[in-house]
């Protein structure tokens, strides 16, 4: 699964064994969001937070980038787009399960606290929006390098409310530096409606307030977060400067495992969603144009989960963190 | 085989649900992660997914029933597969125990535990001191407050002090840690800075209760411990360089010959070469003053006095107390401060100031009969001068032998200071200006 | 050796720093073509240009957000802050992010960087409530973070080059005062000071002095005047307050028996009370007096009027006070 060249700039190019990859990489997220919840409600996984409903836009985001070049700077609902830029299921059982081996944390942070040295995915805390200013960060330094990498930083809307984010903004702007500022708006900062997260309708409505280009897509339509991820990676990668992309997505779950949706949202609210969810939506449309055939998309789910089981076994036998490593990696010179 | 499952933990900080609908009857058959029942907790209404495939057995909780985290809530029987279950924490290595304190090493987790034993036994004695004091009317006339500090409790018990016989000049007339120490330079066993090997005239050594024989372990006294410290301090600090030359006494000895009863009759003192060899040192300094300093991390320091030490034997080790502002003596004068100095240090009443300040140091080892001596300079000083023993030689005087008293002066320097040429100069100057010495040199 | 300022060996070891490694960039307000509003960053906008020196929004926490992006990417960036009194606002991006990137991914990321901030008042700095806070203790609290605070040009440049070497966040706090009162024979060549390492600057055998910052030399001149009655006071610069040189602190205080721990900041929950902890549990057997601290009264900061500042300001006859008062102990 190799994915270290570009795609075909402009437009959707996609060869029909690419575009089953991504439908694969869904699966997969979805399959992996759904084992954790699981061990949360078995009691094993102590805290889980879901990304399910945003796969879509985090393939399509994914798939605009070279992965191992590129970076980014994730937020915690981003399960499957660090699979695509290169995490495996197991790391987030580790996670989840708490393990020594969990790459994210070595278990030192909650679960969906995405990191990894080795695939250029910074590590995040749980303060919102700080990440922001990293990513601006990372891009000021590729910037002064003269190297022609693009960091992409996702966040949602609730995060664009604070102070952090709109710092950041300016900062990309001024210098305009190669970063892409993902929203995953899925309308929801745990049960705070977006109606009362902003005044504007689009995130993106601020983007010329800070000086770049906004572009708000349908985030349950991953061509078409896609084909907008490119054009956004393209400029921020030939000095245009940064993009402010804005995902519309649902938000399939509640926001964590320590909150329950159905409390503060509407049953039809609640329904109506699961009619978009962007999983059935891309098979739908994958196979109606033939690019899945009949049997293919159990085919795939049947690997995706065997895959997810023997992750899981593995995480099930791997050891919990030695008390002796806490004190350990304050500092450089422990 | 049959498996209880149990109420998990649903929730940060939840520690109990309520059971809500039962999704499942006994003898159902169910697959492994198929839900069982809804449970009701204050943050989420979430359903519990079964551990194992098999077949649901007895139903322990039921309907609207609050049960806390762990308790049972329904069988399965009959699971094809074993339940996959959290490993043996056994994976832990020994390790684990050991890491105790935050932040610290087991060396000092060590070391404090060495500390709190010490005090314990520090106080026992102490304690027993302080009882026997009490029974004498003398501690009332103290007027102490009685607070007796740490400090004070481990320095009376190292030296083994009646604290009762010490002054307090503290908070509420307290007994402080200085008063203890002056009182041990005053009192027996001073733990006093230490440099050569060497000794004043031999005087009435106390003899040691009891003669050690080959074999025998000596314990280190406070003495000996502080000066074997300052010796492999000195060393370490100055690089040692010496040299010396050879002085010609019958100046000297002439005049002293000559004055000795009377000085004596007019000043109760004895007149000794040591006294001479003084005043030159004096001299000297002033015309070489880079013998009279300090050498600090950037730049050399010229002392703005002479204190001049003297090292004097007591006990079984030594003293240096200091002539402050020598070179403003005359040889009587010199000879009645060294005199009143070394009389205090023998008798053990040396007092803190006496001991302080010193910036060259004299040492007259002559007295036990050795020709020359490479001594220890007394830190931080720049040198240590020896006068060796006076002892008649054949020597060249004009194109004939003589016999002459010759003793030899020998200058232990540090080369970081000084270079040869200054130690040269140094050492001629005294030598000249002991040689120069005669029968009518003024004393006084 | 030249003669210079404490601003000027700030200044002249960043220049230094980064000729021989282009990794290091400045980033704050006014650092570039103004050179900071203390000189601290002056000529290097003009040496180095506008990728390696700039001058950013008003924005503490981009100040120190993109700094720690910068170092995730492989530089070395110094960001400054203008006045220490104006950190709150990045502390989320200190405390939160930047102390807890190497632990929080296992070692996997790490955060080198310096945030310098000119810190502190005196009665003649006029800097008021704002311009004159000594905030060190809030982030001597914090692991992960170092925190230094050197007292002398000398120390300046040697801790400035420890740190922008540290592979770790140190913040770097410079006290104003000393900016250009202070003056003295700086080696032109390289020359570490250790993080983590005081210093002994008067020794002395009755009282043990741990002081940091501009107040080391009032306590220097306050032992100055005890001496005169024979009283030796030990004055201790720390230089470091995270981590504190804990063995040096132990060593001294032993040795003398009594400790009194002056520092500029307000006296309630500052460095004074770590350190004065350190030595009641360590030495205890070994002291002769109360531990003792002096420091800032209970009012936020150093007030504007003259007459107001003094009450806050220790200066050294209120040192001496508390010296002698310990002394008679």
């Amino acid at each position: 699964m190799a994915l270290t060249e570009s795609p075909p700039v402009g437009a959707a190019g996609l060869t029909r064994d690419r575009l089953r990859e991504m439908y694969r990489y869904m699966l997969l997220g979805r399959l992996l969001d759904q084992r954790v919840l699981v061990l949360n409600r078995q009691g094993r996984a102590p805290f889980a937070i879901s990304g399910q409903g945003h796969e879509a836009a985090q393939v399509g985001v994914g798939y605009a980038l070279r992965r191992d070049y590129d970076w980014i700077v994730p937020y915690y609902r981003d399960i499957t787009l660090v699979l695509v830029m290169g995490m495996e299921p197991r790391d987030q059982l580790m996670a989840a399960l708490a393990k020594a081996g969990d790459p994210n944390s070595g278990a030192r942070q909650m679960p969906s606290h995405f990191s990894s040295r080795e695939h250029n995915i910074v590590s995040g805390g749980s303060p919102v929006a700080t990440q922001i200013l990293h990513a601006v960060g990372v891009a000021q330094a590729f910037k002064y390098r003269r190297e022609d990498r693009v960091v992409v930083v996702t966040v949602g809307e609730g995060g664009t409310s604070e102070g952090d984010w709109h710092e950041g903004l300016n900062w990309a702007a001024i210098h305009r530096l190669p970063v892409v500022f993902l929203v995953e708006n899925n309308a929801f900062a745990i049960s705070v409606p977006q109606s009362l997260q902003m005044a504007v309708e689009h995130v993106t409505e601020r983007a010329a307030g800070y000086g770049m280009p906004g572009v708000s897509v349908d985030g349950g339509d991953v061509l078409a977060v896609y084909r907008a991820a490119v054009e956004a990676v393209e400029r921020a990668r030939t000095g245009g400067g940064p993009t402010l992309l804005e995902a519309e997505c649902v938000r399939l779950q509640s926001h964590s495992s320590d909150d329950d949706q159905r409390r503060y949202r509407a049953a039809e609210d609640l329904d109506s969603m699961r009619l978009h969810d962007p999983l059935e939506r891309f098979r739908a449309d994958l196979e109606s144009s033939s690019i899945l055939a009949d049997g293919d998309a159990d085919q795939i789910r049947l690997e995706c989960q065997r895959l997810i089981d023997t992750a899981q076994e593995e995480a099930d036998q791997a050891p919990v963190p030695d008390p002796a490593t806490a004190l350990l990696h304050v500092y450089g010179d422990d | 085989m049959s498996i209880t499952v149990t109420m998990p933990q649903l929730g940060e900080s939840v520690t109990e649900g309520t059971i809500g609908t039962w999704l499942v009857q006994p003898g159902q058959q169910v697959e492994r992660y198929d839900s069982l029942v809804e449970v009701i907790t204050d943050k989420v209404t979430a359903e519990v997914p079964s551990p194992a495939a098999g077949t649901v057995g007895e139903i322990l909780a039921t309907e609207g029933q609050r049960l806390s985290v762990g308790e049972p809530i329904c069988t399965l029987e009959g699971s094809a597969e074993e339940v996959t279950t959290e490993p043996e924490p056994s994976a832990l290595p020994e390790s684990a125990a050991e890491a105790d304190e935050v932040g610290e090493g087991e060396g000092e987790a060590a070391a404090a535990a060495v500390e709190v034993t010490a005090p314990a036994e520090v106080e026992s004695s102490v304690e027993k001191t302080v009882v026997v004091a009490t029974d004498e009317p003398k501690s009332d006339a103290n007027g102490s407050s009685g607070f007796i500090s740490p400090a004070v409790r481990a320095l009376a018990e190292e030296h083994s002090i009646d604290l009762a016989q010490v002054q307090g000049t503290g908070f509420q007339g307290r007994i402080t840690k200085r008063d203890v120490l002056l009182f041990l330079e005053g009192g027996a066993a001073a733990p006093a800075k230490a440099p050569a090997a060497a000794k004043e005239e031999p005087g009435p050594r106390p003899a040691p209760a009891e003669p050690a024989r080959p074999g025998d372990k000596i314990p280190l006294s406070p003495m000996r411990r502080s000066i074997a410290e300052h010796m492999v301090r000195s060393l370490r600090t100055s690089p040692h360089a010496w040299t010396m030359v050879e002085v010609d006494m019958s100046g000297v000895a002439a005049a002293r010959a000559g004055r000795r009863a009377e000085f004596l009759a007019a000043t109760g003192t004895e007149l000794t070469f040591l006294h001479f060899g003084m005043k030159s040192t004096c001299l000297a300094l002033r015309a070489v003053p880079t013998m009279n300093a300090v050498f600090e991390e950037d730049a050399i320091v010229l002392r703005s006095e002479i204190n001049l030490g003297l090292a004097v034997a007591i006990g079984d080790g030594l003293i240096v107390p200091v002539v402050r502002n020598a070179d403003r003596y005359s040889v009587a004068g010199l000879a009645q401060a060294a005199s009143a100095l070394i009389e205090r240090a023998r008798q053990g009443k040396a007092r803190l100031e006496d001991v302080e300040g010193g910036t060259f140091t004299l040492n007259n080892a002559g007295a036990l009969g050795t020709v020359t001596s490479q001594a220890i300079i007394n830190q931080p000083q720049a040198g240590i001068l020896v006068m060796d023993a006076v002892v008649r030689r054949p020597v060249v005087v004009g194109d004939a032998i003589a016999i002459r008293p010759i003793m030899n002066l020998c200058l232990s320097f540090d080369h970081r200071i000084n270079d040869g040429a200054a130690a040269a100069r140094f050492l001629g100057a005294v030598k000249s200006t002991l040689e120069a010495v005669t029968a009518d040199t003024a004393l006084f | 050796m030249p003669e210079i300022t404490y601003v000027e060996a700030v200044q002249t070891t960043l220049r230094d720093e980064m000729r021989r490694d282009d990794r290091v960039v400045v980033m704050g307000e006014d650092v570039g073509v103004k050179g900071g509003v203390f000189g601290a960053t002056a000529g290097l906008f003009q040496e180095f240009g506008g990728e390696r020196v700039i001058d950013s929004p008003l924005a503490e926490a981009s100040i120190v957000g993109v700094a720690i992006g910068m170092a995730l990417a492989g530089l070395r960036p110094v960001a400054e802050i203008q006045f220490l009194d104006f950190i709150p606002p990045a502390m989320d991006q200190l405390i939160s992010e930047a102390a807890k990137i190497r632990y929080r991914s296992n070692n996997g990321w790490s955060c080198p960087m310096v945030v310098r901030a000119p810190c502190g008042g005196g009665v003649h700095v006029h800097g008021a409530l704002y311009h004159s806070q000594m905030l060190e203790a809030l982030f001597a609290h914090v692991p992960g973070l170092k925190v230094v605070l050197p007292s002398t040009p000398y120390d300046a440049k040697g801790l400035l080059l420890s740190a922008l070497r540290d592979p770790d966040p140190v913040c770097f706090f410079e006290h104003k005062g000393l900016y250009r009162s202070m003056r003295q024979d700086v080696p032109e060549e390289e020359y570490l000071v250790p993080i983590g390492k005081g210093q002994v600057v008067r020794p002395g055998r009755d009282i043990s002095c741990f002081t940091y910052g501009a107040t080391v030399h009032e306590a220097v001149a306050a032992a100055e005047k005890l001496a005169a009655d024979k009283i030796e006071v030990e004055v201790v610069d720390l230089r470091t307050v995270r981590p504190l040189d804990r063995e040096l602190i132990v060593e001294s205080a032993r040795r003398t028996g009594k400790v009194l721990v002056a520092h500029e900041a307000n006296l309630a929950g500052g460095v004074g009370a770590e350190a004065a902890a350190l030595v009641a549990e360590e030495c205890f057997d070994a002291l002769d007096g109360p531990v003792m601290r002096i420091g800032g009264p209970e009012i936020p900061a150093i007030p504007f009027a003259e007459s107001l500042a003094e009450v806050y300001c220790l200066g050294p006859e209120k040192i001496e006070r508390k010296l002698r008062e310990l002394a008679a102990y």
